[in-house]
């Protein structure tokens, strides 16, 4: 498989802070890419990197097998987190903007319709609603049709249903064999979008793979969720491994039936039981024993 | 340099000036309001601070008591055909001459006016003869439109290009952009160009506004005005970028800002003029965009001169321009 973008040792450091620690990376063309990591672990820095926003202290970036170019500004298209666009002017007249900076363009009439800009498109960017303007961002991110498209939390924000609908606009640019790469704070996206995913803690990447087999490689049990005030006070000697949390007692097992029994036997009740299988989130803490949003 | 990119950010942002009522209507109201208020208040007396030009040595006076007031400043002149121009041009609110026992004043000064009522009132009322300056006695409004002009230009400059530069890296839109092709030169010539031709209208409009209502004197062309005022724009825009290059606060932006250019009001002579400052700030003035405009266009509009007369403060400002843009752009950064 053709390798889009990758890096060798990539180190940068702030003013004697180790942001970026030697990141080895290489994105397949056509796939989506997930970095995953909490607050500070060094994924922002690392994207903008990659991004050629900032320059890297030592260490190699390749697209296509050369150093980030003007052929990589004309190839790539970014989402940052949050992009201000300028205020009294509207959504068509950003995209006609950001489309007079390249060589090569969508026609706006289909990316209007693929990002469903129609009932905003001349409305002043300063009157958006939150999903309006990620979809206008998305926009403008893939107004050249670009091979590579970062998106950076690009969902942060947004009320499930919108997040909902942003998913399925990046399934579809997925169809369409661009490579993506994806940073979020949300597991339920990087397992839904994501064919890889990689996960930074310190400025190293610490994991990666394909989400599934990450999974199975870590754990091989499941976690038996009861809300708190189901559980008996004090805990009886259960020859289970329990976690609590603020509202619920998480059990792990790898024998569902038999703690269920055990779990009967103490008469505790199951009628609000959850039996969920082990996250992403699970595998952060498993590996680094912080949350996924630090 | 491609042009296509540079005439797509200078459309967006002629929009976003344009579109911004508040501050479009500032840009016109601010120099209007200035210009009329003072048609009306220096169109009676009111002043307290004079300055009268005493030609020769002003022990020719005598015994007047005149020399002895309080709140003027007496300005020893060796020249008369160099300071009756200055008394024209209220530089100077008097000319006196003790030794011929005479005195100029402009009789559109009010503060010539009182200053005349003073003298007559001293001890020497009968042996100083009025002359009054011939041909080109003009108004005080006369007089400070030209420098209410220049400085809502150097306001609009300033603030309009290194203060929404700042506005926009801190919002992120510079580094949005740093992600395109656009390069560095390409975006900050569309926010010079852009910034330029709207000044230059806005202030021709306040300029016709005013003319109208008030009716200024103009003796020289208004081409030369006109190529005084692009060039001052441009000084003043590029001395905008420099602000402009690296800074990430808008406060600390704001804050430049004002440093630059309230001094350089005071300074350059936009309310009174410098005769009799002490000579260090009057060469410090000479540093200053503004009071090149400023000098120049008075001596445009006031005094008929033409490109050859002012040349001085065309190359000064040209200078200014290159030294300003050189450093602007070797220290502009996206972020």
């Amino acid at each position: 498989m053709t390798v889009l973008l990758e890096t060798r040792n990539l180190i940068k450091h702030f003013r004697g802070v180790e942001a970026v620690n030697g990141i080895d990376l290489a994105l397949p063309a056509g796939r989506c890419f997930g970095l995953l990591g909490p607050n500070g672990a060094g994924k922002t820095t690392t994207v903008e990197l990659l991004e050629g926003i900032q320059e890297p202290t030592s260490g190699l970036i390749r697209y296509r097998g050369e150093p980030l170019g003007p052929r990589f500004r004309q190839d790539v298209g970014i989402m940052f987190q949050s992009t201000a666009l300028q205020d009294h002017v509207t959504g068509r007249e950003n995209l006609r903007m950001f489309a007079s900076f390249y060589q090569r363009i969508l026609p706006l009439a289909e990316l209007i319709e693929a990002c469903a800009l129609g009932e905003f498109l001349d409305r002043d960017t300063r009157k958006l609603s939150g999903g309006q303007r990620q979809r206008l961002l998305l926009a403008i991110a893939l107004v050249n049709d670009p091979e590579l498209l970062f998106l950076d939390e690009p969902t942060t924000g947004l009320d499930p249903q919108a997040r909902r609908n942003f998913w399925e606009l990046i399934h579809r640019i997925k169809a369409r064999g661009k490579t993506i790469l994806l940073t979020t704070h949300y597991m339920e996206e990087a397992y839904h979008l994501c064919d890889e995913i990689a996960i930074m803690d310190h400025g190293r990447i610490i994991a990666q793979g394909a989400p599934r087999e990450l999974l199975a490689a870590h754990f091989d049990d499941v976690v038996l969720q009861l809300p708190l005030a189901d559980f008996p006070e004090p805990a009886p000697p259960l020859a289970l491994t329990l976690m609590r949390s603020q509202d619920a007692v998480e059990i792990l097992t790898r024998d569902v039936n038999a703690a269920i029994r055990e779990l009967l036997a103490w008469n505790i009740s199951l009628a609000r039981l959850q039996i969920r299988p082990r996250t992403l989130e699970d595998l952060f803490l498993e590996l680094t024993g912080r949350g996924l949003r630090g | 340099m491609n042009f296509k990119r540079f005439w797509a950010v200078f459309v967006c942002r002629n929009w976003e000036f344009l579109r911004d009522r508040s501050t479009l209507t500032w840009n016109f109201l601010f120099p209007l309001s200035l210009i009329a208020g003072f048609a009306v208040a220096f169109s009676g007396p009111g002043l307290a601070l004079y300055k009268v030009g005493v030609l020769g040595d002003a022990a020719g006076g005598g015994e007047s008591t005149f020399f002895q007031a309080r709140h003027v400043r007496f300005i020893p002149v060796a020249d008369l055909s160099v300071a009756l121009p200055k008394v024209e041009r209220h530089q100077l609110d008097m000319l006196i001459d003790p030794a011929g026992r005479r005195y100029w004043i402009n009789d559109e000064s009010p503060k010539g006016y009182v200053l005349e009522r003073v003298l007559r009132g001293s001890d020497a009322p009968a042996t100083f003869a009025k002359q009054t300056v011939s041909g080109r006695a003009i108004r005080y409004v006369d007089w400070i439109a030209p420098g209410i002009l220049a400085m809502n230009m150097m306001f609009s400059c300033l603030f309009g290009v290194g203060y929404v530069i700042v506005r926009y890296r801190k919002s992120g839109m510079l580094k949005r952009l740093k992600a395109t092709p656009l390069t560095p030169l390409e975006f900050l010539s569309a926010q010079v160009v852009s910034r330029l031709w709207l000044i230059l209208a806005t202030t021709a409009l306040v300029f016709a506004g005013t003319d109208g209502v008030i009716g200024f004197p103009m003796h020289g062309s208004y081409l030369d005005l006109g190529i005084v005022f692009l060039v001052g724009a441009i000084s003043l825009i590029s001395l905008g970028l420099i602000v402009a290059a690296r800074t990430t606060s808008e406060e600390v932006a704001a804050g430049v800002l004002n440093l630059l250019s309230w001094p350089m009001t005071f300074l350059s002579g936009v309310w009174f003029s410098l005769e009799g400052v002490h000579p260090v700030l009057q060469q410090c003035a000479q540093l200053a965009p503004l009071t090149h405009i400023i000098d120049a266009a008075r001596a445009i509009m006031i005094d008929g001169a033409g490109l050859a007369a002012i040349s001085g403060h065309l190359l000064a400002l040209s200078a200014m321009s290159v030294g300003f843009m050189v450093v602007g752009a070797w220290l502009f950064r996206w972020e």
